[in-house]
């Protein structure tokens, strides 16, 4: 199969992640301190290359059917939260998530908190919010890049996407200095989770033991069926929705982004 | 004692929330659906590529009905 479906997804699925983890790493290091923050962060992505590291190898030694299975389950059900988020979101049924707004929360949390020194550590709780937001959002980026990789035989090319997203947003970040608020982030991850829902139901069938008619290219009939289906469920509760509950602004632009 | 069994549990919450998220009913269907695949194909002999995808449509269906009908 061409690498470029792989490459894609991931740099969408991971830019979604880094976008959220920006947004935490800006508020502790501008409300608290860059040298602790920066620790965090880089304590985090040893802890993330650790579990790359210790799960990378295991994973592709699995027999590919068992992979698929397991995987391709755990896929499908990952896939299926993202897309049942972004459907609540983009239908008012859940509020959108507004980086600028939770930028704020953070901002306003970093600043009530009281400083104090660890060991090597100048500043805790900015070494530990920027250790923590880095670890949970590289974690999702860790599964995707190996769950798609090791069932493609193909974690390089996972690894060029997830990495060219972390840079981008990184790069894009250190230039702005602010969260990244005009994202679309629920349009990416409406999009990720048809993809990964897409990808978690052809590999977990497989793995089950089906022969998909038309082999990989099944994914080409699989991938627009689950996203008109999306689609129809957004246009489904939006018209079940009573009118003044989706006045809010954010929710309105969230459904038209969609 | 008491600190190994609040780290268990938060490592176990944090897992939970992670794979399985806010819909147990979901991953619940997902497994259901792929095992009952796998019996088909093995013991029934049947090409059951159709079943994923349905089980996958009305997963969705079902915990978004869920979801939606609590709330106005």
């Amino acid at each position: 199969m061409n690498a470029l479906p792989l490459i894609l997804t991931v740099f969408v699925a991971c830019a979604v992640e880094a976008v959220e983890a920006l947004t935490i790493v800006l508020a502790a290091g501008i409300t608290r301190e860059w040298r602790s923050t920066m620790q965090g962060m880089a304590f985090a992505l040893v802890a993330l290359a650790a579990v790359v590291g210790a799960l990378g190898p295991t994973i592709t030694l699995l027999p590919l059917n068992t992979l698929r299975l397991v995987v391709g389950a755990l896929l499908a059900i990952f896939g299926l939260q993202w897309l049942r988020k972004a459907i609540l979101r983009a239908t008012g049924y859940k509020a959108l998530h507004d980086e600028a707004s939770a930028y704020l929360r953070e901002v306003a949390a970093a600043k009530a908190a009281a400083r104090s020194a660890r060991g090597f550590v100048r500043d805790w709780y900015a070494f530990t919010l920027s250790f923590k937001g880095v670890l949970l959002e590289g974690l999702e980026v860790v599964f995707i890049v190996l769950t798609f990789g090791a069932n493609q035989k193909d974690v390089g090319a996972a690894v060029i996407g997830a990495a060219a997203a972390v840079v981008l947003v990184a790069v894009t970040g250190v230039l702005v200095r602010v969260p990244l608020a005009k994202v679309p982030e629920n349009w990416m991850k409406f999009a990720v989770g048809i993809m990964l829902t897409s990808f978690g139901t052809f590999w977990g069938a497989e793995g089950a033991g089906v022969s998909w008619p038309g082999n990989d290219a099944a994914l080409l009939v699989i991938v627009p069926c689950v996203a008109v289906i999306s689609a129809l469920y957004v246009m489904v509760l939006r018209s079940a929705r009573p009118a003044p509950a989706m006045a809010p602004a954010g929710v309105q632009e969230g459904v038209a982004g969609l | 004692m008491n600190t190994v069994i609040r780290w268990l549990k938060s490592v176990a919450a944090f897992w939970y929330d992670f794979i399985v998220g806010d819909d147990w009913q979901v991953a619940a269907m997902l497994v259901a659906g792929v095992a009952l695949t796998a019996i088909l194909v093995h013991a029934a002999h049947v090409s059951a590529w159709w079943l994923l995808p349905i089980v996958v449509v009305a997963s969705l269906g079902w915990s978004l009905h869920r979801a939606t009908a609590r709330k106005p």
